[in-house]
Parts: C-alpha cells; sequence; structure tokens
C-alpha cells in the first residue's frame, strides 16, 4: 500500500484517457494522471510537475514548498547536531592535548 | 575427397523444423551454415565426434585445468546489451577467469524449439564468435537438438569451458581473511534491470543495458597489480549478494560493506525504486566481486580502472572477524543490517 | 532523485536521532519500560529495518509492528478463491508480485503457475486492462489489493474498463481499510500503545481527518508520515514531542504530499466504484466490521465474484491457522517475531508457515532478512 516514488510529468500521452510520461531517474513510463489533472484546464498544465507515483498512477502533486520546509527543519536538526559533535571532537582535542 | 575441401553447405531454411535435429543433411546443413561457419577457428580440426587440442600451458609442471560448465535459459532471448549467446560464452569464460585461468576452449550445445527463426540463430552465432573473440577463447565442439514446440522456450545453450591455471596461482573463498578488501568492477545490477524492462510486463522505458562482457583481461590486469588476490565470484545470480554471502561462508570470515559506496547506475537505482527491488540482487553477467589483502587494494583498483571492464570498480567493504559467515551492510544513514542470501526470485513489491 | 535523496541524509538523520534521544530521555522511557509507537503500515515496517532505524532509534522506544501488510493479512480462503479463478479456462490472472507466493491452503498463485495457469504479474492495473484489450477472447482478472492508497487506481480501473466496454476485464476485489484495523487495536485490553506513525500514502487519499478519532476518543497521539528514512525518524520525534508535552493531536509531517482532505478526485472514484462489506476476514485478527471492500451493483460486470460464482457469500469461512502459526499475535505486535516459537524454525522465508514470512513487507521476514535470524544481535 506503500511504495510509491517521486516522478516528473514530462509530457502527456493521451488527453481523453488521461495518460501523461513520468521519468524516475532515466527510467519512463505511461501513468494515469486523473488524480492530480487541473480541474477545467488542460494536462499540458502537468507537464514538469513533480507526482508520487503508484501503480501507474500520479497520486499527488508534490507540494514544493511544504517539501522545502521539511526538509529546512530536517536540515536544521543535521547541522545543529553537528555543530554539537565538532564541539565535543574538539574539547577532546584539548583535553588530550 | 577431404572433407575440409569441400564447399560448406548451406541453409535455406528459413524456420527450425524437426528435421533439423534429425542427424541427416537437414542437421549437417544447420550445424554447418550458421554454427561452423560462425565459430569457425582451427580447433574445431577436421571436425570429428570430438574436438583434439594442446596448449603448451597445461604441459607446465604444476599447472592444472580448470573446466567448468553452465546452462543458460534467459528470457528474452535478445535484450539490450546482449542476446543469450554472448552470455552463454561470457559467464562461461568468467567462471574460469575468476578462479585465475587462462581461458581456452569452450563447448556449446543448443536445444532449439521446432519453429525458431534461422535468421535469430544466427545473431546469436554471430554474437558468441564476437564475444568469443573479445575473451580471446575458441568454441571448439558442439551439439544441436531440435525439440518439438513448447519444449524448450526457443533456445536453450548448455556450454562447457576448459581454462588452465598457472602453477604460482590458487584463488580460494576459503582463503579470504579479516582485514582482506572487498571490490567491485563496475555498476551493480545492470543485467537484472535490463532483463526486467525487456521482458516488458512492467511497461517501463529505460536507456539501461546488460553489463554482459568476459573478465580476462580485468582479472589479468588485477592480479598483476595484485598478485596477494585471494578470490573473486562472478556476480550472476543472487548479485552481488550472493556472491558475498557465498564467499563468507567458504571463509568464515565476516564481511562488512557500505551502502553509501555501492555504485549504481540511476537507470538501475530508478528500476529498483519502483519496483521496490534491491540492487544487491539483482542479476549482473559481466561484475564480480574481489578480495584482495589491504596492502594491494589500491593497487587493485587502479588496475581494474585502467581496463573497459572496470571504469568504475570500487572498494565497497572488506573482511571482518566479527560475525562469520555473515554478511552486514552499514546503511546510508548511519544503521547496520544483515545482507542474506536471496530465497527466491525478488518479486516487485507494491508496499 | 529529487524528493527521495534529500530525505536520505545522513547529517540530517544524526540530528534527528540525537533529538529523538533527548526526547526519550526528558520523558524517562527506558529499555525496561520502553514507549510503544507503532508503525501500522508495512513499507514503514520495511523501512525501519531496510535502513537500521531499530538499532539506531534509544533502547526506551520500542516500535510495534503494525497490520498493514495487505499480503500479510490476506486469508488463505482468498489466496485459494484466486487460484481457482486462475486455473479456470481462458482467464488470464493478473497480480501484483509479491501476492503470488502467499501460500493457499493448497498452493500459492506462484505454484499454480508452474501447475499451468495462465497468472501474470503486473506493475499496474492499467496494463490488466491493455492486455483485456488486445486479448478479446480471453477473461483478463486483476487481483485488486491493498489498502486506500490503491483502491482508487482500481477503481479509475474498472471505471475505465466501464467507459470502453471491456467486458472480457473483471477485478477480484480484496481491497481493504486502515481505520478499522486501527480502531481494533486500540478496542484491545492488552495493547500497550503510546502513539502512532501512520501511513502517508493512504492518508495521501483519504486526508489526515479519517485519524481524528485516535487522538479524540483514544487519546493517542499519531503523526503520518512519509517513506524515506527522515521522514520516519522525524514522525517519530513528533509522537515522542507530544507524549512529551502530554498532547494527543493528528499532525502531517508529509506535508508535501498529503493534503489535508485526501484527494477528491481518489474519494470521489471509490465511492462510485466500492462499497464495504459487512465484515471481512484478516488474517491473524479475524473478523473485522466494515474493513473490507467490495464492487458496487452499478459495475457487476467488472466483479470477479460475481462473474465467476466464487468469493464471500458463497465459500464457508472460519479457517483455522497453521498449527502453531502466531501471525495473528505479531501483526498486532503482542510479541516480536522472534517471541514466536516457529520462527527461523518451521517458518522461514523458503518454506513459510504464515504470510508474515512470505511477503517482504511482513513484520517476520523483515527481521529475518535484515536482523538475521539465528544470529542474535549480530548487526
Amino acid at each position: 500500500m506503500c511504495l510509491g516514488i517521486p516522478g516528473r510529468i514530462v509530457a502527456i500521452a493521451d488527453e481523453t484517457r488521461k495518460l501523461a510520461l513520468i521519468e524516475i531517474s532515466g527510467v519512463t513510463r505511461e501513468v494515469n494522471v486523473a488524480c492530480v489533472a487541473p480541474q477545467d484546464e488542460p494536462l499540458a498544465k502537468l507537464v514538469g510537475s513533480w507526482a508520487l507515483i503508484h501503480v501507474g498512477f500520479a497520486m499527488s502533486l508534490i507540494d514544493e514548498e511544504e517539501a522545502a520546509k521539511t526538509l529546512a527543519l530536517l536540515i536544521e536538526l543535521g547541522e545543529a547536531q553537528a555543530e554539537i559533535e565538532a564541539m565535543r571532537a574538539s574539547a577532546g582535542e584539548v583535553v588530550a592535548s | 575427397m577431404n572433407a575440409h575441401l569441400r564447399p560448406p553447405r548451406r541453409l535455406s531454411a528459413t524456420h527450425v523444423t524437426l528435421a533439423h535435429g534429425g542427424g541427416g543433411k537437414a542437421m549437417r546443413d544447420l550445424v554447418e551454415d550458421v554454427f561452423v561457419a560462425a565459430f569457425a577457428n582451427p580447433g574445431m580440426g577436421e571436425m570429428e565426434d570430438q574436438a583434439r587440442l594442446t596448449n603448451a600451458a597445461l604441459t607446465v609442471p604444476g599447472a592444472r585445468l580448470a573446466f567448468t560448465t553452465d546452462a543458460f535459459v534467459v528470457d528474452p532471448i535478445e535484450f539490450p546489451g546482449g542476446d543469450i549467446g554472448k552470455i552463454a560464452v561470457c559467464g562461461t569464460v568468467n567462471d574460469l577467469v575468476v578462479g585465475g585461468a587462462a581461458p581456452l576452449w569452450l563447448s556449446a550445445a543448443f536445444i532449439i524449439e521446432e519453429g525458431v527463426d534461422v535468421a535469430l540463430l544466427r545473431r546469436i552465432a554471430a554474437s558468441m564468435r564476437a564475444a568469443a573473440d573479445e575473451a580471446g577463447v575458441a568454441i571448439v565442439t558442439g551439439d544441436t537438438k531440435v525439440v518439438g514446440r513448447g519444449s524448450a522456450d526457443k533456445i536453450f545453450i548448455a556450454t562447457s569451458g576448459i581454462g588452465v591455471i598457472a602453477p604460482d596461482r590458487d584463488l580460494r573463498a576459503s582463503a579470504v581473511r579479516p582485514g582482506d578488501v572487498a571490490i567491485v568492477n563496475g555498476p551493480l545490477g545492470d543485467h537484472g534491470a535490463a532483463i526486467m524492462i525487456a521482458r516488458g510486463d512492467m511497461n517501463l522505458s529505460t536507456k539501461i543495458v546488460s553489463d554482459c562482457r568476459p573478465l580476462g583481461a580485468l582479472m589479468e590486469a588485477t592480479l598483476a597489480a595484485a598478485p596477494g588476490l585471494r578470490a573473486a565470484r562472478d556476480a550472476t545470480r543472487g548479485g552481488v549478494a550472493s556472491a558475498l554471502n557465498e564467499i563468507a561462508a567458504a571463509s568464515g570470515v565476516g564481511i562488512e560493506i557500505h551502502e553509501a559506496v555501492l555504485p549504481l547506475r540511476a537507470e538501475a537505482r530508478g528500476v529498483c525504486e519502483i519496483l521496490g527491488l534491491d540492487p544487491l540482487y539483482l542479476a549482473n553477467e559481466g561484475t564480480l566481486v574481489a578480495f584482495v589483502p589491504e596492502c594491494e587494494a589500491a593497487a587493485a583498483v587502479a588496475a581494474m580502472r585502467a581496463t573497459d571492464a572496470g571504469r568504475s570498480a570500487v572498494a565497497i567493504g572488506k573482511a571482518v572477524v566479527a560475525h562469520p559467515g555473515v554478511v552486514v551492510m552499514n546503511t546510508m544513514l548511519g544503521g547496520r543490517r544483515i545482507v542474506d542470501m536471496l530465497v527466491g526470485d525478488q518479486l516487485p513489491r507494491i508496499c | 532523485m529529487k524528493y527521495v535523496d534529500e530525505f536520505r541524509d545522513p547529517v540530517a538523520a544524526r540530528g534527528v536521532l540525537a533529538a529523538i534521544a533527548r526526547t526519550v530521555d526528558a520523558i524517562g522511557a527506558i529499555k525496561e519500560k520502553p514507549i510503544h509507537i507503532m508503525e501500522i503500515c508495512g513499507g514503514h515496517t520495511h523501512a525501519i529495518f531496510r535502513y537500521g532505524l531499530d538499532k539506531l532509534t534509544p533502547p526506551g522506544l520500542e516500535f510495534i509492528h503494525g497490520p498493514g501488510c495487505p499480503v500479510c493479512v490476506l486469508p488463505m480462503p482468498r489466496v485459494d478463491e484466486a487460484v481457482e479463478i486462475a486455473e479456470r479456462n481462458g482467464v488470464i490472472f493478473t497480480t501484483f508480485g509479491d501476492a503470488m507466493r502467499v501460500p493457499g491452503t493448497k498452493k500459492s498463485l506462484l505454484q499454480a503457475k508452474a501447475d499451468g495457469a495462465d497468472i501474470r504479474m503486473v506493475y499496474s492495473p492499467l496494463d490488466a486492462l491493455d492486455l483485456a484489450r488486445r486479448n478479446p477472447n480471453r477473461d483478463i482478472v486483476f487481483f485488486g489489493l491493498g489498502f486506500e492508497t490503491t483502491t482508487p487506481s482500481t477503481a479509475l480501473s474498472i471505471q475505465q474498463a466501464a467507459v470502453e466496454g471491456l467486458s472480457n476485464f473483471s477485478v477480484f476485489c480484496n481491497h481493504i481499510t486502515v481505520p478499522p484495523p486501527i480502531k481494533a487495536l486500540l478496542d484491545d485490553p492488552f495493547m500497550i500503545l503510546d502513539g502512532f506513525v501512520g501511513p502517508g500514502h493512504v492518508s495521501m487519499v483519504i486526508g489526515t481527518h479519517p485519524y481524528d478519532f485516535i487522538a479524540r476518543d483514544y487519546g493517542k497521539p499519531i503523526v503520518v508520515a512519509g517513506f524515506e528514512p527522515l521522514d520516519l525518524l522525524q514522525s517519530v520525534l513528533m509522537v515522542l514531542t507530544q507524549i512529551s508535552e502530554g498532547r494527543a493531536e493528528v499532525e502531517n509531517q508529509y506535508a508535501r504530499i498529503v493534503p489535508e482532505h485526501g484527494n477528491p478526485i481518489s474519494i470521489a472514484a471509490c465511492n462510485d466504484v466500492y462499497e464495504p462489506r459487512d465484515s471481512f476476514e484478516w488474517r491473524g485478527l479475524g473478523e473485522i466490521d466494515k474493513s473490507g471492500l467490495k464492487i458496487r451493483e452499478k459495475y457487476a460486470a467488472f466483479d470477479a465474484e460475481r462473474k465467476f460464482n466464487i468469493g464471500y457469500a458463497i465459500a464457508s469461512r472460519a479457517l483455522a491457522e497453521p498449527d502453531g502459526c502466531r501471525c495473528g499475535d505479531v501483526m498486532t505486535g503482542r510479541i516480536k517475531p522472534r517471541a514466536c516459537p516457529k520462527f527461523g524454525r518451521d517458518c522461514t522465508p523458503e518454506a513459510p508457515l504464515g504470510t508474515l514470512m512470505v511477503s517482504s513487507e511482513g513484520a517476520c521476514a523483515a527481521y529475518y532478512q535484515y536482523g538475521g535470524a539465528q544470529l542474535g544481535d549480530v548487526a
């Protein structure tokens, strides 16, 4: 129920059947974009967007802003910890020397 | 009249029939026009029931004959980067060279399904010839059978290979000891990924091609730079994970590898991420794992990188004292997990 | 790979792990009296073991592996029915890969394939539709399996088949939903659970509000989580933070993909195509009310159960688990795989007794494969 992977929509394949071509790390496949199709707008608007792909369907568009926010929090935690570890390491050196 | 002076047989049929396996004229035409014509080499001699061969290296005191056998049933028969014939030659040669042998001669037996396109056979034969030339071996004897429709999946190839191991070489998995460094010569899983794509069930497209190639030149270059090389294994079915587990079991060492350094092409990675496959278990046909003493590791990697088959060679881990017989991976996140042998085939997941 | 690699960054991981350790300390949890967090989804179980997260998190935190593996909870009689359909003349039976190894009472789909049934692995129901178009003289049956992540794709495929009049296409529907088993677990007096890591991809379809009852009625925190290791770790941190602050809320760590109200098109397609079964059997858990989906009368022509006269109304249920199989207890987090007497002995991936060893998301298979069965805590 879970294996989904972000893919980039690179072209529209079939407007009626709502099929688009997506690309993931050099691998391409036709997927159904009904779940993410813009209302009252041509499918072509999707080209360039990123979506979560699961069993041949684009299930949800990736919100780039939210992704950036989540990432920023994670990076912050990572940098803070890296600083702590660096301080400990240099404190260790001071003690040793 | 001498047999080798009469004009060679021409096969006019476009498709293989049971008659072509019957031992009569039809079979003779098939064998001569498709296989003998493609493989032609002095080792075939006068086309007796057996090849008669000599090689000076075999007579050196302490030299050993290396002898291997293999069968090939790959589906699809032709795929990006090769075909069943190329795998047959490379696979057999690689089984010899990973033991430090100089490969010499191959046999090839073909079991062909009734109805197969003769043009396909010609392509396979040509492919085998090209691979044999690249590997520096000759296909000196063979056999052909035709079976009824449905009794074989187009074509099966069974081979055996003979090589010679020089007296000063003794590569064996059991010789691997803690501290030895594990090296692979190239990206993992290209063949497995290429085959999965080529089967078409998943409807994925990508540029990836099989890594199918002979590794003799690579092994010789590596042994020259790292004569203390303990063992090498061809990472075919079951992937690098299986090769590592076999070595760990044979030698009783533990093995630790690092996920962050495993070489993987972007497309192979994409296939694995989409289908939920682990690249450590994907088949390779031109990738080996070698264990060398730590002091020779840098030289071994450099030597590999100077060859065509080893441009992306990299050290991926080492043998350790801890957890004997078990292969452990340090994940890219800093965690650890065991890399066990595969049970059945890897199946794509939805979870 | 964009949106993937960033969420596997080891430096950030160390940061989150340190924060997790601090929070577990602050709560005062230790190995002997740990915090129990259930990851509901099989994909999360798999990720935990694949990246070795269970060894990186402090001993005061214990993961309880939940029942969110649709392959694992497939009852054996359903597999038998799948095999029966597959063995009918003229049928091409299409299925996701991991379902092929689940044993029925007699055989698995993989074994049925070896015995000659035309069973084909597909990545998507769209590929099954395609087979139906290209093989008008055959009956193409798709094995519809999975939680809400996968129910829309099957529903949309059925709708497409209806539009095209593909009368040779049908679905053997085994779709199930996540909230009912969670409620069943929370109602179980023996369960000790302090919080949940929620299924991110189910939620991209149904949104976050279906989990409100967990916080509101049971006072437990739940954080909807993505599947990259950093997503998991951050979600765990968020659950722990709630616990340390005495809160019980539904939070969304996977906001880049999970909208609060889910996906309206998916939800509409599912409502159009399915209705809930009164009850559905979950292997190891028994019958759970309103947890399974069946195809509505409107789309009866595409319902393999009606087409082949097989399934829920017809077959008799109540099959006992194999002797000694404790899948149910492991799946509900009562015991760890190693505590099952069959684990690693009579039940191995080569010869599985229960589904938790068959599917690669099953807790037992994950423990066995990544944790090493006979070796204790070597890694």
